[in-house]
């Protein structure tokens, strides 16, 4: 059957994709940055997983104002990457494991979370930076990819308990699939950020440790925070954290953290990351 | 009953919930629309003409061709919208967002070089009294 061996959790910055693809990676304000997924990069070499599960927003780019899907799950063959105004990212395509996602999709909505089922859409930075971050810049990406999109542009994503709970979900749905494949699970955006307004630029540092160390431990304790906590206290873009447990959900209760960076900044934002491991 | 907005006290900061969604629809397809290059040149070489096709009001015109984001978000402008407008006008993200604080963009950069702004003394709109 079809197994969750790891989470990934990661900020996805455009600034990030745009100095990898403009070869600034070993400049002094970025190379910090990129140590800081030096670890990773070996690692997934060595997972070499079959599928990414990724959960990230979209950021007004496959979806405007016409329509706004709560949870959205790709179940195409292949997603392009978008124009987000500046040209596409030189990155591959995306190629999708449309049976998986699928079989998920059935399987999600039968246990009352009603997913927006996606055949083609573009797929922007919030998908893409995080595949640069763990694979660099290889010809294909060496895995299928199911994106997985969360509304946290209008007013009010869901909350925290929906997300970690729709992870649980999602780990049934991966392991009710008969083939052997080893799937992860990534969630993206974050950390502390604002990106609009005179409070712009906020960082909270103490929130962002905390949030680190409860996602670890404490995820179903963390679940309870209400949205007001995150942008009150990790600015009104950090409320993307509430993705990241999803992916805690998808896992063990009891993970094995291999690897925890934390970093500022990224133009406007707190980088974090995290690689938790099932132990089961 | 009015809905639970526990979010309007939190200072400098406006959250792009229903009523906001509701003012700035068309708004926000305007900035949209600039993702496609043969829009952004159109708009580019005549800005009020470009703005004048679609339903939005004077006052939101305005506040687009003087690029006060501020008042764009006042007026229903959401920011991932509107960051199409910082793309078009070639600017990044920590240009545009600098542009709202009031601070030049360099003292912005050095500040998040530095940690980025405290949430001390910015969590509620009293502590700024």
């Amino acid at each position: 059957m079809a197994r969750i061996t790891a989470g990934v959790a990661t900020s996805h910055v455009p600034a990030i994709g745009a100095a990898v693809d403009l070869g600034k990676t070993q400049e002094d304000y970025w190379a910090p940055l990129f140590r800081g997924y030096e670890f990773s990069k070996q690692w997934i070499a060595d997972e070499k997983p079959d599928v990414i599960f990724l959960v990230y927003n979209d950021h007004a780019t496959a979806f405007d104002m016409k329509f706004i899907p709560t949870f959205a799950i790709g179940c195409g063959e292949r997603f392009n990457i978008a124009d987000e105004g500046w040209g596409p990212r030189p990155v591959p395509e995306v190629i999708g494991h449309p049976d998986l996602a699928w079989h998920m999709s059935q399987s999600i909505i039968q246990e009352d979370f009603d997913l927006t089922l996606i055949n083609e859409m573009e797929v922007d930075h919030g998908l893409t930076v995080p595949l640069t971050l763990m694979y660099g810049q290889p010809d294909a990406w060496p895995c299928r990819v199911i994106p997985f999109a969360v509304n946290v542009v209008l007013y009010p994503p869901p909350s925290g308990r929906r997300c970690y709970n729709l992870g649980k979900a999602i780990r049934r749905a991966v392991e009710s699939f008969d083939e052997d494949l080893n799937v992860q699970i990534w969630g993206t955006g974050g950390m502390s950020h604002q990106l609009q307004g005179p409070r712009a630029g906020l960082i909270n540092k103490e929130f962002d440790a905390e949030f680190l160390d409860r996602l670890v431990d404490d995820p179903d304790g963390l679940a309870a925070m209400p949205h007001i906590d995150y942008m009150r206290e990790a600015g009104s873009e950090g409320v993307e954290l509430v993705m990241w447990l999803i992916m805690r959900g998808a896992l063990d209760e009891n993970v094995n953290e291999r690897h925890r960076f934390y970093h500022v900044p990224a133009s406007n934002t707190a980088v974090g990351h995290l690689i938790l491991e099932n132990t089961s | 009953m009015a809905l639970d907005k526990p979010y309007k006290d939190i200072p400098g900061t406006t959250v792009f919930d229903s009523t906001k969604a509701r003012e700035g629809y068309h708004l926000n397809q305007f900035f949209y629309s600039l993702m496609k290059a043969e829009n952004r040149e159109r708009f580019l070489l005549d800005e009020k003409a470009y703005l004048d096709e679609w339903s939005i009001s004077e006052e939101q015109k305005q506040a687009v061709l003087e690029r006060d984001y501020n008042r764009v978000i006042s007026l229903g402008g959401n920011v991932y919208f509107f960051g199409k407008l910082f793309f078009t006008d070639q600017q990044s993200f920590e240009i545009g967002a600098a542009s709202m604080t009031g601070m030049a963009t360099k003292e912005y950069r050095n500040m998040m070089i530095s940690g980025g702004r405290s949430v001390e003394g910015n969590r509620y709109v009293e502590e700024q009294d």
